[in-house]
């Protein structure tokens, strides 16, 4: 049976609840669970002031209510699974190694920052840096995988070393920034500046790009190991046409302002 | 005990501890990978001579294959992991890779993992690159065609290699007939391939010769043209034509049953007896019992 949280009271303030995770609800009790301690603005609240806590733990978490306002859902996680049902706040899955989140609604910023292994799953959008690095880091996501059905905003995978996003909808500008190795799909139109500053990696799209003219174009074919990728999206869920397992792709090469190692692959078959 | 007028002896295939791997070729075409799966198993009859022993096992479809696109299944077996994890290296490296349009994946889920793209990403020449899926690693070198694309490492397993029968006939004619329809009703299974040219080996061998530099001769018990000439023959008269059928499997419950198909398949009008190879039983590790195989059906 799953433990359910479930949000009684909406908070004034974003609710950091970094409390709310399998690794720390696993040894404890329903009544030790609801009195772990979170913060509301800079005050310590207990985790029953904002939500109703029913069931048991057996490593599955279902989260219920309007959580915009809940950060840090699921940090540092290395198991079990955890199901917003709705909306989430910013930085959901922090550095999480390990386990599943599913969002149901929409995710704000900074959803699986410096994220190292596990797999997020977001059926609507996300906000700005999905698998990011935080500012002044060297090194974002390091493995796992993120998945958006819908829309992502601003620098999706900034300083990206290892793992998956992949992203049903369109992506903002700068896509893949800074990335230093690991795979970023974007199904739809990705915005500009698109893998600037990437040493290596591979960033691809179903749709034309406006390219960089610090990338060089290397060829048109048909890149073998993506059709790896579009049976796997196709398992999950994603309607992927048939044409795309056979490309073209176009592959561009860069940024040649770095090692000009990384690759932005897009769909020539249109 | 008899198959319709097939006599089948009482005696067993003595059969060998192995390791196999399954490796999975695609391609753009069916004609393409099956060349490929033509080159990787040549010269793999036997580890006496060729270090490894490799098979067809089977097609598989575009919708089956992993990465969607025709493939061809292929065993290839060898007396050990390490060795094995070498003769996977030589053999992809020169006959898959080189192969136009090709990609070659790791076919068994379970086993000893042994690295063969690891190794042979270095033909890359730092161009190379790594993609990581499921916790399946593979890498993408880049090639005249584009890119070759292989599995980090493939998996192998203890295997059986082996395992025989021997299908005695009258004339050639008659003893061919039989061994193509053992050979086509085994093919069917999975699991095993049948190392030998179309599945058939007419150069049974014995250990030893009287020639010391060879460990392996010419098994004269089943030579037709020896009869008379050697103290022991295993033919009886009318006997003037044996063919032989080696089964390597991943398991010895596929080694077995891929014997008793062939056997009931062989037992055909002109075929005296169906035996199987053995030393003693003081060599291989698996006696594959005849009778106990028919006897379970």
């Amino acid at each position: 049976m799953a433990l359910t949280l479930k949000l009684h009271t909406q908070p004034d303030v974003p609710l950091e609840t970094d409390c709310i995770s399998p690794d720390r609800f696993k040894s404890l009790n329903i009544s030790e669970i609801a009195n772990l301690t979170v913060f509301h603005g800079n005050r310590q609240v207990a985790l029953s002031d904002f939500f109703d806590c029913s069931g048991e733990f057996d490593g599955d978490i279902i989260v219920e209510g309007d959580c915009s306002k809940i950060k840090h859902i699921g940090s540092v996680m290395s198991f079990g699974k955890i199901t917003i049902d709705g909306n989430v706040g910013v930085h959901t899955g922090a550095v999480m190694s390990g386990g599943e989140i599913i969002i149901t609604g929409d995710a704000d910023d900074w959803l699986g920052p410096e994220m190292l292994g596990g797999k997020i799953t977001v059926k609507g959008n996300a906000g700005h840096m999905v698998g990011s690095g935080y500012r002044g880091s060297n090194i974002g996501m390091q493995g796992g995988e993120i998945i958006v059905h819908g829309n992502v905003k601003n620098e999706t995978g900034h300083v990206m070393r290892r793992g998956l996003i992949i992203v049903g909808g369109n992506s903002g500008d700068f896509t893949g920034v800074n990335m230093l190795a690991g795979t970023i799909i974007v199904l739809g139109e990705m915005g500009i500046r698109t893998g600037a500053g990437m040493k290596r990696g591979s960033i691809i799209s179903q749709n034309p790009a406006e390219i960089l003219p610090t990338f060089s174009q290397s060829c048109d074919y048909q890149p073998s190991f993506l059709r790896h990728y579009y049976k796997y999206l196709k398992s999950i869920g994603f309607n992927i046409n048939e044409s795309f397992l056979d490309g073209p792709f176009v592959r561009w090469c860069g940024d040649s302002v770095e090692l000009n190692r990384g690759e932005i692959l897009l769909y020539a078959g249109k | 005990m008899k198959i319709k007028s097939t006599e089948i002896v009482d005696t067993f295939a003595e059969a060998f501890k192995m390791y196999g791997s399954r490796v999975i070729i695609t391609a753009d075409t069916k004609e393409w990978a099956m060349a490929a799966a033509q080159s990787i198993t040549g010269f793999a009859t036997s580890v006496i001579g060729c270090k490894c022993e490799a098979g067809i096992e089977k097609e598989i479809s575009a919708e089956d294959s992993p990465d969607l696109r025709p493939g061809v299944s292929v065993l290839i077996f060898a007396m050990d992991a390490e060795s094995l994890g070498k003769r996977l290296m030589e053999r992809i490296g020169q006959c898959v890779m080189t192969c136009p349009s090709t990609a070659c994946y790791n076919g068994l889920d379970e086993g000893t993992p042994v690295t063969v793209g690891g190794q042979l990403r270095y033909f890359g020449d730092g161009f190379q690159s790594s993609k990581v899926m499921a916790e399946n690693k593979f890498w993408r070198i880049p090639v005249m065609d584009g890119e070759f694309l292989i599995d980090d490492s493939f998996n192998v397993q203890e295997s059986v290699g082996g395992g025989n029968i021997l299908i005695l006939g009258k004339n050639q004619k008659a003893t061919l007939k039989a061994a193509s329809a053992a050979t086509k009703a085994m093919r069917a299974l999975p699991d095993i391939i049948l190392p030998f040219p179309n599945g058939v080996v007419r150069s049974g061998s014995k250990v030893g010769s009287k020639y010391k530099a060879l460990i392996a001769s010419t098994n004269h018990e089943y030579c037709p043209t020896l009869r008379g000439v050697v103290k022991k023959s295993e033919l009886d008269d009318g006997i003037n034509s044996v063919l032989e059928i080696v089964i390597d499997g991943l398991t010895l419950g596929a080694v077995e049953e891929a014997m008793r198909v062939g056997m009931n398949a062989a037992a055909k009008p002109g075929i005296k007896k169906i035996a199987a190879g053995n030393y003693g039983g003081d060599l291989g590790q698996y006696h594959i019992q005849l009778h106990q195989l028919l006897g379970a059906e």
